[in-house]
């Protein structure tokens, strides 16, 4: 707080507008909701959120607390740079653990072991029991087209299901999170935000990052056109054989389903460059559980994914 | 990959526009055209949507599957909800609201238009100024849009003919300029052909304006000069109370309109009392001044009592008072009638009122007024008098889109029911014209 900054003369940038919409965004929930949580996976898009939440309420503290769906088969890395954040900030961290469910068989695992859209119903649980009103979540409309149809504020019913037909009209910045008891709002403040966008302002902000991110020497193995890192989740298959190549990751998920591109990117200026060109979406490069079907993505927001 | 020479991209600026347009205007293919002309459609995108049109028996991709999400839509062939698309060139990033033109076009384009710097009503050609076109232009002009841009598409379907663009771009001229719109810019185009959208056309030589893209990439969007009277709704009350900033007291927001500087004197409402700006904190920086658009902190000099939902002001102030009197679209199936409770949210406060009256609804294609006692329905723009249980801050919504503009929503259930615009403005335009 020792330097002045002067404010700028010929308008806003499009980092400081979308910086701008989402501390509003995040100050809404603050002033309206009881009880708030913020989802956060580790992953860039979740970085960004609580980095704008900080900023939001500086020189307070974030008043939500944190809420980590893990899968069980999560990127080492991913968990230590989690739990690093947390201590950091002095943050309350929730985790709700697939593996559990699947232990005593409240969940069953799947034929072909993907493991996120068993997220679910950790995820709603979790909601339920900590009478979490509001959610926020780090999904950007420009990953797919049932997200590009998705509110800021999205309602979710007491089975947390999503309903596009009976969206609230959202308008202004005037955004609507009256619910009744049992429903919760979903709430997404990079909505406006691109892939693109996420890196600049990482680069912009310094900040920091899982290293999957970054190109990276790794055992993989092909599976449907992706590099997958050999684990306990299972894999790889017997006919399927490794080999270490210099990968990154584009998105981090489970395991199972989060494929490595082939990137010589080792720094944020290099990945931007490298997205910049690339003539592939994230999810279409590194996501086997869009690939399920024509309306994968919808058909899981209904049931209550994000 | 890619052939073209890795551009880094750079911080540019943000235009938000929307794009109204009936089901055969083309507006798919303008938009397909707007996201592949700028190489913004990736290719496992065009493969998805390859796949999906070959499925169906479709010979050549149908760019439509790349804006309709949802499986209700591909399976109707209909688009249900308005859509964000995002792209970019190198001079500016753009947010696209793709509002759909079906049946529930007032809503859906409301929606799209509230937060739109400009508009892009899509015309055929063939067809020239219709009804649709008019309600097109009267609602982004009663939702004070910025910037119009006329397109008139489907070119290649009357020759390139410069004489029928000439005329459907006088007539819809004088129609906008009866709404009281100013600032519009005509291009003739072909979306299916891909003329003057983003690339300049071969065949309209007598056309030197610029393509669509050009504009939008151009029109300046910097409004709020520094002159317009500061409003700042006030979100939320920092207090630490904690170390190095025990007696820090901020109040955060987001700067609606005007410039805020250390010094200033202010006028908090409705309470009335008069405080000082004593600093500026943008998200952890301190800074000589907010202008409108930042998400900042404002710390006061003097301690006032002053908590969300409470107006900082400065310049000429806001209406202060419990009745209200604006223009409202309708936008639930529940019709809105003179005795219903409702919630007003209006920035960062919530009231209870009562709709004490509808005087009139207005008749978007001929803007007539029509009697109002059957209250408003669906898709209804009317005048609506309303008043509060307590009093409202309010600009008119013609001078400041966040101060002047309010939802109503059922207190019952929580839906959303209507848009307010403060101020009955529209009729009033079309009378003088």
């Amino acid at each position: 707080m020792t330097t002045v900054t002067h404010t700028p003369v010929n308008g806003l940038t499009h980092l400081d507008a979308l910086e701008a919409e989402s501390v509003h965004i995040f100050r809404e929930v603050a002033g309206e909701f009881e009880r708030p949580v913020v989802l956060f996976s580790g992953g860039k898009d979740s970085i960004v959120m609580l980095h704008l939440a900080l900023k939001a309420f500086w020189p307070a503290p974030v008043p939500f607390a944190l809420l980590h769906v893990d899968t069980g088969h999560n990127f080492p890395e991913v968990i230590a740079y989690r739990d690093r954040v947390v201590a950091e900030h002095g943050l309350t961290l929730h985790v709700a653990h697939v593996q559990e469910y699947i232990d005593d068989g409240r969940l069953t695992e799947r034929p072909d072991g993907l493991r996120n859209p068993l997220q679910t119903v950790p995820l709603l649980d979790a909601i339920g029991n900590n009478r979490f009103d509001a959610v926020f979540g780090g999904g950007r409309r420009d990953e797919e087209k049932a997200r590009a149809k998705e509110r800021v504020f999205s309602m979710r019913d007491e089975f947390g299901g999503w309903d596009p037909r009976r969206q609230r009209p959202e308008l202004w910045r005037l955004y609507n999170g009256r619910h009744t008891a049992g429903e919760h709002v979903r709430v997404f403040p990079l909505s406006n935000w691109t892939e693109l966008d996420v890196w600049q302002y990482i680069e912009r902000e310094k900040t920091e990052l899982p290293g999957i991110y970054f190109a990276h020497e790794r055992e993989v193995f092909a599976r449907d056109g992706m590099w997958l890192t050999p684990g306990a989740w299972g894999g790889p298959a017997r006919t399927e054989t490794t080999e270490r190549r210099l990968v990154r990751y584009r998105t981090v998920g489970d395991m199972s389903c989060t494929g490595a591109v082939d990137s010589e990117a080792a720094t944020v200026a290099e990945v931007i460059t490298e997205i910049a060109a690339s003539r592939l979406t994230e999810r279409g490069a590194t996501r086997a559980d869009d690939k399920v079907s024509e309306a994968a993505m919808e058909d899981r927001k209904r049931e209550g994914y994000f | 990959m890619s052939t073209t020479t890795p551009r880094r991209p750079v911080e540019t600026t943000l235009l938000r526009f929307a794009t109204a347009g009936s089901v055969d205007d083309g507006k798919s293919t303008l938009v397909g055209r707007l996201l592949h002309d700028s190489k913004s459609v990736f290719t496992d995108q065009l493969e998805a949507v390859d796949a999906a049109s070959r499925r169906r028996g479709q010979d050549a991709p149908d760019l439509a599957l790349l804006t309709d999400g949802l499986r209700a839509e591909r399976e109707q062939g209909i688009t249900i909800d308005v859509a964000h698309r995002y792209f970019a060139t190198p001079r500016r990033r753009f947010i696209l609201a793709d509002t759909p033109g079906h049946v529930q076009y007032t809503r859906n384009m409301v929606t799209g238009a509230s937060t739109a710097d400009l508009a892009v009503v899509l015309v055929d050609a063939r067809n020239g100024v219709v009804a649709q076109t008019r309600r097109h232009a009267a609602v982004a002009a009663l939702l004070r849009v910025p910037h119009m841009v006329l397109a008139v598409n489907k070119m290649d379907l009357v020759g390139y003919d410069e004489s029928v663009f000439a005329s459907v771009e006088a007539e819809f001229t004088a129609y906008a300029e009866r709404l009281g719109v100013r600032a519009i810019v005509a291009v003739p185009m072909s979306a299916l052909a891909g003329d003057n959208v983003v690339e300049p056309s071969a065949h309209m030589d007598w056309y030197a304006g610029p393509t669509l893209l050009e504009h939008l990439e151009t029109v300046r969007t910097d409004g709020d000069p520094a002159d317009d009277p500061a409003r700042f709704p006030v979100q939320y009350v920092i207090r630490p109370q904690q170390g190095a900033y025990l007696d820090y007291r901020g109040y955060a927001g987001q700067l609606a309109s005007g410039v805020l500087r250390v010094g200033d004197g202010v006028t908090v409402l409705p309470s009335g009392l008069s405080a000082t700006v004593a600093g500026v904190d943008v998200l952890g920086t301190a800074s000589d001044a907010a202008r409108a658009g930042q998400s900042v902190t404002l710390r006061l000099a003097e301690d006032l009592d002053i908590s969300r939902g409470d107006l900082i002001v400065a310049g000429a102030p806001p209406r202060l008072g419990q009745d209200v009197d604006a223009t409202v679209c309708h936008l639930h199936e529940k019709p809105l009638r003179a005795g219903d409770r409702v919630l007003v949210k209006h920035t960062t406060r919530t009231v209870r009122a009562v709709v004490r009256e509808i005087p009139h609804r207005i008749d978007i294609d001929t803007l007539d007024r029509c009697p109002g006692d059957d209250g408003l329905h669906v898709n209804d723009l009317g005048r609506v008098l309303l008043r509060t249980a307590e009093p409202l801050a309010l600009d008119d919504y013609r001078d400041n889109r966040t101060t002047g503009s309010f939802l109503l929503i059922d207190p019952a259930d929580g839906t959303t029911r209507g848009a307010g615009m403060a101020g009955p403005f529209i009729e009033s335009e079309a009378r003088r014209a």
